[in-house]
Parts: C-alpha cells; structure tokens; sequence
C-alpha cells in the first residue's frame, strides 16, 4: 500500500515541478511588469510546495522550516514589487 | 521510502490530498500561462495557492504524525500564514495592474492635468 502513496507523492512533486516550468514561461513571454510579478509568486508557492514534498517523502523536519522561510520571504518581496509597480518607490518619506 | 509502515488511514487520504493537489496546482499554473488578460490570469493561481497548498499541508500532518505516533500540527502555522497573506497579495497586485492600465490608457503629458490622476503620496 505505501507504493501507492509513493507514486502519489512523485506525482504530486512532478506536477509541482512542471508548474514551476510554466511559470517560469509566463516570466518569461509576460508582456507586462505585473504579469512578471504573478508569475513569481506563482513561482515561489510552487516551490515552497516542492519542499514541503520533499519532507513529507524523506519524513525530515528540516525541510518545514525551509518552507516557512520561503513564504514569509516570497510574501514581502511580492508585496514590495506591487507597491513598487502602484506607487513607484517601495518606502514612502 | 520510510518505514514503508505506514497505516491504512494515512495512505488512503494522503493519495487523494496529493494527487488533487497536484492536479490542481498543475491547471493553475497552465491557466496562468494560456488564459490572454492579466485580469484573467489573476485567477488560475489561487487554486494552487489555497486548495493545492492546504492539501499538502494536511497530507503532510497526517504523514508527520503517523511516523511520531502523536498529533503533530506545526504544519498549520503555514497555513494561516498562506491564507493571511493570499489575500493582501492579490489585492494590492490587482490595484497596481487597475493603476498602471489606466495610466497606459491616459499618456501623462505635462500641464494637461493627466497627472492628476496619479495617486497622491502619502506624507505631502
């Protein structure tokens, strides 16, 4: 029964790695600022979930604290570049 | 891969959880690439951001705690963290792209008045 679940979490891994490929085109081909900052966030999300698969496939806890690091640090530097793209400077006098 | 013991009622859910989260984070993405307007390209993401990241999350705590034989439920400061911030995100994302289309439709020149449009700085 566990090879069942070790497929699903390849799976799962895969499909989160192909989604960061896609994003990674919108980066790329998006015609506007703002599209290059969605394809980001959409970016870091995907990769924060292939950590979180990678620790739910090793068991290890180390790979939750990476996680974590990497939401907290994907939210402030989308918020940045979306104040930076509405206002045009990140740290208003 | 671990311990290969893990019980029935960790596997059963934990295959669903990923698979559906796989599959929808994986149309998210393919929406964020096919769809032709930035207003509709908000959209396609938020799967794999709500739905895709909680099913991780709760397959993540169902495996955690079958191999530590107790609850183990630190996976949710992600969670309310993903679902506190998601929301801030696309809002002011959404208002930058309103902003800057309507400035692309409206060319500032000097003295017309179009920079009028722009909106005041705070602290001025």
């Amino acid at each position: 029964m566990n090879t069942v679940f070790d497929y699903a979490a390849w799976f799962a891994s895969l499909c989160f790695m192909l989604a960061m490929l896609l994003a990674l085109v919108r980066l790329f081909i998006g015609p506007a600022a703002q599209d290059r900052v969605l394809a980001l966030d959409t970016l870091y999300l995907n990769g924060m979930l292939t950590l979180l698969m990678l620790g739910i496939r090793s068991s290890s806890t180390v790979y939750f604290d990476i996680a974590l690091l990497i939401a907290l640090f994907g939210f402030a530097s989308t918020i940045a570049l979306a104040k930076f793209l509405l206002r045009g400077e990140v740290i208003e006098p | 891969m671990n311990g290969a013991d893990l019980p029935l009622w960790v596997t059963v859910p934990g295959t669903l959880l990923l698979v559906a989260a796989g599959l929808l984070t994986l149309i998210g993405a393919i929406g964020l690439v096919r769809l032709d307007h930035f207003f509709a390209r908000m959209h396609p993401p938020t799967m794999g951001t709500t739905l895709g990241t909680g099913f991780v999350l709760i397959a993540s705590m169902l495996v955690s705690s079958a191999l530590e034989q107790r609850p183990v439920i630190h996976e949710l400061l992600i969670t309310v963290f993903i679902v506190m911030t998601a929301p801030v995100t696309a809002m002011l994302l959404m208002r930058a792209a309103v902003f800057r289309e309507h400035r692309k439709a409206r060319p500032a020149k000097p003295g017309d008045g179009a920079e009028d449009s722009l909106p005041p700085k705070a602290g001025h």
